[in-house]
C-alpha cells in the first residue's frame, strides 16, 4: 500500500512537471534521469529521493547565490524505464525542450553511455552518480576523456582491483570462480578487471562463466563452477539477480563464500536474500555505520523522510547534486559553459560518500572505496582501501 | 559422469516448467488454432498469485499452488471470454495481436501495482542430499514430480474423459462437433481453464526455484515455451512435453559443455535445424488444406 501510494505520488508529481512547467523561468534547472521503473526500480527511486532532498535543501536556504541574487533551482525529473534508448531521449528532451543547465543520471553504466552520448555532443554537463564503467566517461571514438560528461563515483579497474587485492590478502583465497552477465557493461567490465588483477597478483580463475539479462536459471554454470572447485565465487552483478544465484549455489551444495561489488548495496539485496547472504563481503561507495558528522547529518534526514537508511545511490545522488550546487556557485551565473568549467576543476569537496577532486581533463573524481560486511541482515563496515 | 548426471537433473527441472507451460500454448492452439501470446503472461500472474498467497494469506504450499492455480484459470477464462470469443470468427491475425495485447496489459498492470521485484518466501524447506557427488534438493524433486503428475492427469483426461473426447472432436472439426451435442463454448473454457491453470502451477514452481519475480519474467519464459511446443508439434500434447524437457536439456547441455555465451546460440540453432527436418515438429502432423 506505501508503495502504490509513492508510486500515486510520484505518478502525480511526474504530471506536475509534464505540464506545469512553468514555474519562475529564471529559476536554474536541473535534469534527473532516473531507473524510476524497469529491472531496477530501487535504484532509481533512491535516486530520486536523494535529488528531491538536495533541492530542497538547498532551497530552504534560499537557492544558489549569482552575484547579490539568490535563485531556486527546479528539479525535473524523467523516467528512463530502464531502456537504454530511452535514456538518451529523456537526455534529448531535457536539454533541448526543459533547457536545463545541467543533467544528473542515470545510475546503472547501460543507461548511462546513451545518455552521456546525448550530453556531450550538445555541451550540457551530465554527472552520473553510479555508472562505474570507465567508458561512460570516455569519447567512444578517440578514447580520449569526454568533456562534459563527470562522475561522483570511482572506476571499475579501482573496484575490481580493490576486490581482487581483498580477496588475496585479507581473505587469502587463492582460487576464485567468476559469474556474470555478459549482456551488461558494468558487470561486464568489472569481471574482466577482477580476472586481470587478481592473476596478476598470484591467484587463479579456475571458472569464468556468463548469462544474459533476465536469465533465472543459473544451474547449469553454477554445475559447472562446482566442477572446478573454487575457493571463492565473485558476483558483480545487479541486486535482484545474486540473491538466486547464491541460493541456486547453495542448492547445488556450493559452500564457498562469495563477495561483490557495488552493485550489492542496496537495501533491497537484504530483502531478497534474507539469511542467505550473511557473511559475504562487496565493496562499495561509502559505509552508513561508519560515517563521518556531514554523513551522519545526510543519514539522518534521509532516514526522517523517507524511512530507511539511504544506500549508495542515494549518497552518490545527493553528492552529485552537492558538486553541481558547488561547480553553479562558483561559475557565477546560470550558464552551460560555465558550469563545465567550475566543475572540472574542483580542487576539494567533501561529499557524504567521502572527499573527492577532479582534475582538469578527466571526469572521473579521486576518491577511496570501502569493503562491507553482510551481517545479521544488515550492511557493516568492515575496511577502507584507498585509491 | 557425476558432472552430467548432476546437470541432467539441473535440465529435468528447468524442462519440466517448460513443459507445463507449453502445455497452455499448445491446448489452445489445439482447439482454436490461435497462438494465446498471453500465456507467458499469465504464468507470471501465476507466480504473482502465488507471492500474494503465500505472504498476505500465510497458507502453506498445497492451498498456495491450489489457489493459484485457480486464480490464473479463472483470469483464463476470463479472458476468453472477453478478448477471445468476440473474435473467434475474425481473421486470425486480429486474435494474435488481441492476445499481444492482453499480455502486455497484464504486464504493465502488475507493473503499476509494484515496480520493484518480490521475493517469494520460502514455502517448502528445502534439504539437499548429496548422492554420490550429485546434489539433489527437495525442492527440485517436489517440481519434477508434480510436474510430471500434471501432466499425467492431464494426458488422461484428455485421453480416457468425455470431456476429452469433446476437445479433440473439436481440435477435429469446429463446424461439425456442435451438431453431435457437444457444447463448443463450455469445451473451449475449460480448456482455457485447465491449460492456464497448469501455466499458474508453472508460474509457482517457478516462483519456488527462482524465488525474485518481476512483471516481465513471463516474456523470455513464455517465448521459450512457446517455441517448446513448437517443437514438439503445435497441437500436440505429449509433444508439447517432449519439447519442453527437449529445449531445457538443449540449452543446460549447451552451458554445460560450451562457454555459457554460446546457450542461446547454439539451442535456437539447433532447434531451427530440426524445423528444416521436421516442419511440424516432432509429434505434430500435416494438416493439408482442402479446396
Amino acid at each position: 500500500m506505501k508503495k502504490l501510494c509513492i508510486l500515486f505520488m510520484s505518478l502525480l508529481l511526474l504530471s506536475f512537471f509534464m505540464f506545469g512547467c512553468g514555474g519562475d523561468s529564471s529559476n536554474i534547472k536541473i535534469g534527473l534521469i532516473a531507473e524510476l521503473t524497469g529491472d531496477i526500480p530501487a535504484v532509481g527511486a533512491s535516486c530520486k529521493n536523494a535529488a528531491e532532498m538536495a533541492v530542497k535543501e538547498i532551497n530552504d536556504l534560499g537557492g544558489i547565490q549569482f552575484g547579490d541574487k539568490k535563485y531556486k533551482v527546479d528539479l525535473i525529473i524523467e523516467d528512463n524505464a530502464g531502456k537504454g534508448e530511452q535514456s538518451a531521449s529523456s537526455a534529448q528532451k531535457l536539454i533541448t525542450q526543459k533547457k536545463v543547465v545541467a543533467i544528473v543520471g542515470p545510475n546503472a553504466s547501460r543507461y548511462a553511455l546513451p545518455a552521456a552520448e546525448i550530453a556531450e555532443s550538445s555541451k550540457v554537463v551530465l554527472i552520473t552518480p553510479w555508472s562505474t564503467t570507465p567508458k561512460t566517461t570516455l569519447d567512444s571514438k578517440t578514447g580520449l576523456p569526454k568533456k562534459y560528461v563527470f562522475r561522483s563515483c570511482f572506476i571499475d579497474p579501482f573496484q575490481g582491483r580493490v576486490v581482487a587485492r581483498f580477496t588475496l590478502e585479507n581473505l587469502k583465497l587463492k582460487k576464485a570462480a567468476v559469474l556474470y552477465d555478459v549482456a551488461s557493461e558494468y558487470n561486464k567490465g568489472i569481471a574482466e578487471i577482477f580476472k586481470e588483477a587478481y592473476e596478476k597478483n598470484g591467484g587463479k580463475i579456475v571458472a569464468f562463466e556468463t548469462y544474459t539479462t533476465n536469465d533465472k536459471d543459473f544451474s547449469s554454470q553454477l554445475t559447472k563452477i562446482k566442477k572446478a572447485k573454487p575457493e571463492v565465487i565473485f558476483l558483480p552483478n545487479y541486486y535482484s539477480e545474486v540473491p538466486l544465484q547464491i541460493q541456486q549455489a547453495k542448492r547445488l551444495g556450493i559452500s564457498v563464500p562469495f563477495i561483490g561489488s557495488d552493485s550489492w548495496g542496496s537495501e533491497e539485496l537484504l530483502k531478497l536474500c534474507g539469511k542467505d547472504c550473511d557473511d559475504y563481503y562487496f565493496s562499495t561507495h561509502y559505509a552508513a555505520d561508519a560515517a563521518t558528522p556531514a554523513t551522519k547529518k545526510f543519514i539522518e534526514s534521509y532516514k526522517a523522510k523517507y524511512g530507511t537508511v539511504p544506500d549508495d545511490v542515494a549518497a552518490l545522488t545527493y553528492d552529485s547534486f552537492g558538486l553541481l550546487f558547488q561547480s553553479l556557485k562558483t561559475a557565477g551565473k546560470n550558464d552551460r559553459e560555465a558550469v563545465r568549467d567550475a566543475l572540472a576543476k574542483i580542487p576539494q569537496y567533501d561529499g557524504v560518500t567521502g572527499s573527492m577532486q577532479f582534475k582538469e581533463g578527466s571526469g572521473d573524481p579521486i576518491k577511496s572505496a570501502v569493503i562491507l560486511k553482510i551481517k545479521d541482515g544488515k550492511f557493516s563496515w568492515f575496511a577502507n582501501a584507498k585509491p | 559422469m557425476i558432472y552430467i548426471l548432476q546437470q541432467a537433473l539441473n535440465a529435468l527441472q528447468l524442462g519440466s516448467i517448460y513443459a507445463l507451460i507449453a502445455l497452455g500454448y499448445t491446448m489452445v492452439y489445439g482447439i482454436l488454432t490461435m497462438i494465446n501470446f498471453a500465456h507467458g503472461d499469465l504464468f507470471m500472474v501465476g507466480a504473482f498469485f502465488c507471492f500474494l498467497i503465500a505472504v498476505y494469506l500465510k497458507l502453506s504450499f498445497v492451498p498456495t499452488l491450489l489457489l493459484s492455480m485457480l486464480g490464473v484459470a479463472s483470469l483464463g477464462v476470463i479472458i476468453e471470454r472477453f478478448a477471445y470469443k468476440p473474435l473467434r470468427n475474425a481473421p486470425r491475425v486480429s486474435a494474435i495481436i488481441t492476445a499481444l495485447g492482453v499480455g502486455l496489459f497484464l504486464e504493465n498492470f502488475t507493473l503499476a501495482l509494484s515496480p520493484y521485484p518480490q521475493h517469494i518466501p520460502t514455502l517448502i524447506n528445502s534439504t539437499t542430499w548429496n548422492l554420490g557427488g550429485v546434489s539433489v534438493s527437495s525442492l527440485q524433486i517436489i517440481i519434477i514430480v508434480l510436474s510430471l503428475a500434471l501432466m499425467f492427469i492431464l494426458d488422461f483426461i484428455v485421453q480416457r474423459t468425455k470431456v476429452g473426447m469433446a476437445m479433440r472432436a473439436i481440435s477435429w472439426d469446429k463446424t461439425i462437433v456442435p451438431l453431435m451435442g457437444v457444447p463448443v463454448n463450455k469445451i473451449i473454457s475449460l480448456t482455457f481453464a485447465i491449460g492456464t491453470g497448469l501455466g499458474g502451477a508453472a508460474g509457482v514452481m517457478y516462483g519456488l526455484a527462482y524465488p525474485v519475480i518481476d512483471p516481465y519474467m513471463g516474456i523470455m519464459v513464455g517465448w521459450k515455451a512457446f517455441i517448446s511446443a513448437v517443437v514438439g508439434g503445435i497441437g500436440n500434447i505429449r509433444g508439447a512435453m517432449i519439447g519442453g524437457f527437449i529445449l531445457g536439456s538443449v540449452e543446460i547441455m549447451v552451458a554445460a559443455f560450451l562457454p555459457s555465451t554460446y546457450r542461446d546460440v547454439v539451442s535456437f540453432a539447433l532447434l531451427l535445424i530440426l524445423l528444416i527436418f521436421r516442419p511440424y515438429g516432432i509429434l505434430g502432423k500435416p494438416h493439408p488444406q482442402k479446396v
